[in-house]
């Protein structure tokens, strides 16, 4: 199994360790949770090491990413971030990531760590007709760059005892590179998973104890804890942010899956299934993903069923999990089409029993 | 890990406290820690007589669902009221205020059958 810069520290720490897309990762410290809410109204830390990053340079770099993404990145400017994601070829979705523009030739994309190997692949395939070599202006960089998510609404200004770049007042969606904690060339952007705010920080492996001790010296004032993937999980629900391998995937389209406002439809842009997902925006799929919360008492899960009052099983339960801000059972799923609007009641299947459900608008969770 | 020498264990990490011919069932300490956080308890059997081994209630973590089973046959005589709004009683005390269910044994021989705190103690550390 592989392990991050940190693994030595969740291990040292106490974490449960798991298993997760091939990496020994910690998925909860102290408790679920308390881990979540640490987050919701301070500062904690995720190793999010495990992510993928691959560099795209050269002067083709923004015909081949408008290319291979949904988004528009011509509509990116130095210092931006986009979320996007990698259309198949048949109406689904290879990946989603995050694309930076560091100028107008060099731009890094931020993929999942569970798809690192699919994606590559994809993005090799991709790269011929652009003139992109892999290993040249296709660069996979993931095995060398740690990354930590501190999330949290103190995030950013105990992080700013680090250096002397001013980041408080960055835009949400921005990144800068700087001088962090003694090291050169750290990319920290205002991104993250969680709803909470904060930034993402990106270092070469060798300088990650650096990184990891100067972070939670700076935070202890501000109460600072690590936090597992289990509050990541319940983070990213309560904004109703998609996670793929649950919420989307190769058989979903980024149309039903509420990610046409990341489908750019422009004539300056040709991407891979450009005319299919337009057919699914013009005429639907017949399904939609959507946000939901429990009105019965009971917790929603990963594939458990929807149906109607009456009964009939009209798609399934994506992610669901006990909202720990709102204590109530929450979760997404796909829904027949009519089933989507906010407010429409719908049944979820639990051990047999039809417990009712309404759809809410995103984010579930609102402060 | 807290395995108290006075009561009774399933392998599946219920603990039983015999009283008389009722017993008290939760669930173990082990148990609870592997879980992590408790967030829902449903019981829905009060009333009814269940084979041992058969579910007699569902427990929740943050990431999943297991199932509670009886260590031995009996009828469901009360489920603990404070589960339903506190199930993390079951987190902070797994052998007290995190009980489950009081039921009224069938079989008393069933007791044989369950292992003592060492035996347990050893499974869990297996």
């Amino acid at each position: 199994m592989k392990t991050t810069p940190f693994t030595k520290y969740h291990i040292e720490l106490g974490a449960k360790m798991v298993p997760f897309a091939g990496y020994n990762m910690p998925v909860e410290y102290f408790g679920i949770n308390d881990e979540h809410v640490t987050v919701r109204e301070k500062v904690g830390v995720f190793d999010v090491s495990h992510m993928g990053e691959v560099w795209v340079k050269g002067p083709k770099a923004l015909d081949y990413i408008q290319y291979v993404t949904s988004n528009d990145a011509a509509a990116l400017s130095d210092g931006k971030v986009q979320y996007s994601c990698f259309p198949n070829g048949k109406g689904g979705i290879v990946d989603d990531l995050l694309v930076y523009r560091v100028n107008a030739e060099t731009y890094l994309l931020v993929i999942n760590a569970a798809n690192i190997d699919k994606d590559w692949s994809w993005l090799c395939e991709n790269a011929p007709k652009f003139g992109l070599t892999p290993g040249k202006e296709l660069y996979n960089a993931s095995d060398e760059i740690a990354q930590l998510a501190v999330q949290g609404p103190l995030a950013l200004k105990a992080m700013q005892k680090l250096t002397s770049t001013p980041i408080e007042d960055m835009e949400y969606y921005t990144f800068k590179k700087l001088d962090f904690a003694g090291v050169k060339d750290v990319i920290l952007s205002t991104t993250g998973y969680t709803g909470a705010g904060g930034c993402e920080i990106y270092c070469a492996n060798a300088d990650a104890d650096k990184i990891w001790k100067a972070v939670f010296e700076a935070g202890a004032e501000f109460g600072i804890r690590p936090i597992g993937l289990g509050a990541r999980d319940t983070l990213r629900l309560e904004m109703g942010f998609c996670l793929y391998g649950n919420d989307i995937n190769d058989t979903t389209s980024p149309i039903e899956a509420g990610l046409g406002w990341i489908t750019k439809f422009v004539d300056h842009k040709n991407f891979i299934d450009k005319d299919l997902l337009l057919k699914h925006k013009a005429e639907g799929t017949g399904r939609k993903l959507v946000g939901f919360e429990m009105i019965d008492r009971g917790i929603p899960r990963q594939h458990y069923e929807i149906a109607d009052a009456a009964g009939n099983v009209m798609g399934e339960v994506t992610s669901g999990t006990m909202s720990p801000m709102m204590k109530i059972g929450i979760g997404m799923g796909y829904v027949k089409t009519e089933f989507s609007k906010v407010g429409t009641e719908i049944f979820i299947v639990v051990r047999g029993k039809l417990l009712k459900a309404k759809v809410v608008k995103l984010p579930i969770y609102k402060k | 890990m807290n395995v108290p020498a006075n009561l009774k264990y399933t392998k599946d990490h219920e603990w039983i406290k015999v009283e008389g011919g009722e017993a008290v069932i939760g669930v173990t300490d082990f148990a609870q820690g592997q879980l992590g956080d408790i967030v829902f308890i449903e019981i829905e059997t009060e009333g009814e007589t269940l084979d041992r081994e058969e579910v007699f209630g569902t427990i929740e973590a943050v990431k999943t669902v297991s199932d509670l089973f009886m260590p031995v046959a009996g009828e469901v005589l009360t489920v603990n009221p404070k589960l339903a709004d506190q199930p993390d009683a079951v987190n902070k005390d797994p052998y007290g205020d995190g009980w489950m269910i009081r039921v009224k044994i069938t079989d008393e021989s069933q007791l044989n059958d369950l292992l003592s705190a060492e035996q347990y103690t050893e499974l869990i550390n297996a």
